[in-house]
């Protein structure tokens, strides 16, 4: 059979800078083009700088796959290996640079959970807006109207405005309306990363349901689990270039050898989450700054003993006086499994009352239990039990293997360490 | 929805046709925005709908009050303030399309980066949902026709020329407006006063005879006099300058043209650089 999606030669091209707005006004463009003509006068370009004088560089070069019908194919890779910028082009929010991509069948794409939205508009007005945008008709969507809503759970909330929603509710409803699009090809971005776990499960069991009625996915995820239960094919990216292509299986073990071998490189103490990739939309950067120290308070430089103390320091904002706040920190494996869950709301002797502007606030955790791997440390803010700021990958901790139990013995299976003892009879 | 076709996705490069199936195939989501844009510029204020009529009422009375009253500026025959609001109506749709609309791509980034679907609908839609604004507008001027008893001409059947014409002109500059806005965020701050210095060059607080003949045809190369001037001439009567609402017509064709095209142009980069 004819593949339904063909790359080839893709690459896309992004000049660095230019998505900084802010700082992009007319004045800016005309300056940098004289600082521009100026310096090739003087010594011609050098690489890396166009004509233009800004610098660029390839987020996606010479890509060439194709993916047959039916097969439910995931995209991984780290950040920045051109995951998103490949996802763009297939949903045509962006163009190639070069190269071009021929697709067969109606393409869906969900880049993000409740595109659309609106906060003022209901629940109600929303399933309609976020489906036709998404591609359905309005009779489509009348039809499906009480499948949705059964889906997301949230007849109750039908005509409350979604900006009174929690973040959970608020990811429901936008994956009630995905999951019940009907295209022959599904282009997902790593939405199921936030909602609670039972939902998640369901939002998988539903794409599965999709995948095996022979329609073609296209799943792009951090969630190794998700992406070895749902997924038979997988695509490893690396630096904008394929780096692995084959079973999903094979593909997910080539990303964990990629990750473990790279992330020692630039591994630092202190995470910058004001400015963290991957922010969705809906929030806003009220995370500042994490920090990780071991237990005598010196800068942990990512690796960690097993069983040994930390201490996470936590930089934050809060817009508005605020007492119910809570700093939420994950530790997450490399299989998107959240191991151990820290937050400030489970502190008994929390009486700090009310506080407002920017805070910092220290979590210890004494003989962090956790085996020798990779984990990567989620960071959140919840004030009145409404998640307001997420950074889903705020930087990797390595816990690496010790004599915990003082044997010479190094635990490294199951997911935690914990004292035992025992007796033979 | 339609069934499978071939889509091929490759860069492009220069001028582009405007792609009307497309647009044609995906109008019932073009009524979603229009609805929901409606549906949310009152939300959380008082006055609600009230905002569509209060913003020409506050200025017609301003403005008779200075014009009128103060500087004696005189009507070519309507009691000043029916001229003042039948202008008003259209400049102020005019004045809102175009301030809304450059803003649109802008305000609605996440639409713009994480879904596709014909970028033209952004700034249009901003500018269908102030139509509501004028037909409450419109109705408005008829009630005070017959306030001050002022009788309607057969020409009223030409309002919905004028209409064609405003609203094509607002487009075109909110499609290249919106469209540079992107990159340079001058618009937001350039696009206010330019509609402020718009009101006074228009004649909508002045009759077209307060301008010297020999400018009059120059002041069709904005495209909103000959609207103005015709919009009240068909509705409250009076001899239209066909030869200036001509003029207009074509500038707003020729803006409207332009915009669809430059937009067309420039709408590849949007999710790059927003």
């Amino acid at each position: 059979m004819a593949p339904v999606i063909e790359a080839h030669q893709l690459s896309k091209k992004y000049e660095l800078g230019a998505s900084r707005p802010s700082e992009d006004s007319l004045r800016e463009v005309l300056m940098q083009n004289l600082r521009a003509s100026w310096r090739t006068l003087r010594r011609g370009t050098s690489a890396n700088l166009d004509a233009s004088g800004s610098k660029w560089m390839w987020a996606l070069r010479d890509l060439n796959f194709s993916i047959e019908p039916g097969d439910v194919v995931g995209i991984i890779g780290v950040n920045g290996a051109g995951k998103s910028t490949l996802l763009k082009i297939l949903s045509r929010i962006t163009d190639p640079t070069e190269g071009f991509v021929r697709l067969q069948g109606r393409v869906a794409s969900l880049l993000e959970v409740g595109t659309g939205f609106h906060p003022d508009l209901t629940g109600r007005e929303n399933i309609f807006l976020n489906g036709v945008m998404l591609g359905m008709t309005k009779a489509e969507v009348q039809s499906k109207f009480d499948e949705i809503v059964a889906f997301s759970e949230l007849e109750k909330f039908l005509d409350t405005p979604v900006k009174h929603y929690s973040s959970g509710m608020y990811v429901r409803l936008g994956f009630a309306v995905a999951a019940h699009l009907d295209p022959e090809i599904l282009i997902v971005d790593e939405v199921l990363a936030v909602g609670d776990m039972a939902f998640q499960k369901k939002c998988l069991g539903k794409m599965g349901q999709f995948g095996s009625s022979g329609r073609t996915i296209l799943f792009v995820s951090h969630n190794i689990a998700a992406v070895l239960n749902l997924c038979e094919k997988g695509i490893v990216l690396q630096q904008g270039g394929i780096s692995f292509q084959g079973d999903a299986k094979s593909a997910v073990n080539h990303y964990v050898g990629l990750v473990t071998g790279e992330d020692k490189k630039n591994v630092l103490h202190v995470a910058d989450l004001w400015n963290a990739r991957g922010r969705l939309a809906q929030y806003r950067p009220w995370l500042y700054k994490l920090e990780l120290y071991n237990g005598d308070g010196k800068p942990l430089e990512g690796e960690i003993g097993v069983g040994s103390s930390i201490r996470v320091h936590v930089q934050f904002r809060l817009q508005e006086p605020s007492s119910n706040f809570d700093i939420r920190v994950n530790f997450v494996d490399l299989y998107g499994q959240v191991v151990f869950a820290a937050r400030s709301s489970y502190e008994r002797n929390r009486h700090w009352g009310e506080r407002s502007g920017q805070q910092e606030i220290v979590c210890e955790i004494p003989n962090l239990p956790l085996t020798p791997a990779e984990y990567r440390v989620e960071a959140a803010l919840v004030i009145d039990d409404k998640c307001v700021d997420y950074v889903e990958d705020a930087c990797r901790l390595t816990i690496v293997g010790t004599d915990f139990y003082g044997t010479g013995k190094v635990p490294s299976l199951g997911f935690f360490v914990h004292e035992q003892s025992w007796h033979l009879k | 929805m339609k069934s499978s076709a071939e889509l091929i996705l490759k860069p492009r490069l220069g001028w582009q046709p405007i792609n009307v199936r497309e647009i044609y195939e995906s109008r019932e989501l073009f009524r979603f925005l229009v609805l929901r844009d409606i549906k949310i510029r009152y939300k959380q204020t008082i006055l609600g709908g009230l905002w569509a009529v209060f913003q020409p009422l506050t200025a017609m009375l301003v403005f008779t009050l200075f014009f009128n009253r103060l500087a004696g500026i005189q009507t070519d025959g309507p009691p000043y303030p029916l001229f003042a609001f039948s202008g008003l109506v259209l400049w102020t749709f005019f004045a809102n399309s175009v301030s809304m609309s450059s803003n649109s791509l802008v305000g609605n980034q996440v639409l713009v980066s994480k879904v596709y679907f014909p970028r033209i609908f952004i700034p249009l839609a901003s500018i269908g949902a102030l139509g509501l604004d004028l037909l409450i507008g419109l109705l408005l001027v008829f009630g005070m026709m017959i306030y001050y008893r002022w009788p309607f001409a057969p020409s009223v059947l030409l309002i919905p020329i004028y209409v064609l014409g405003t609203l094509l002109a607002a487009s075109g500059a909110g499609l290249i407006l919106s469209a540079l806005n992107v990159s340079f965020r001058d618009v937001k701050y350039a696009v206010p006063f330019f509609i402020q210095m718009g009101l006074f060059i228009s004649p909508v607080i002045y009759p077209l005879q307060y301008v010297p003949v020999r400018y009059q045809l120059l002041l069709g190369l904005n495209p909103m006099s000959g609207m103005i001037v015709g919009f009240r001439h068909s509705l409250l009567g009076g001899s239209t300058d066909w030869g200036l609402v001509l003029a207009s017509l074509a500038t707003s064709v020729i803006l409207f043209l332009a915009g669809l095209f430059i937009f067309r142009r420039m709408e590849r980069r949007f999710a790059d650089i927003i």
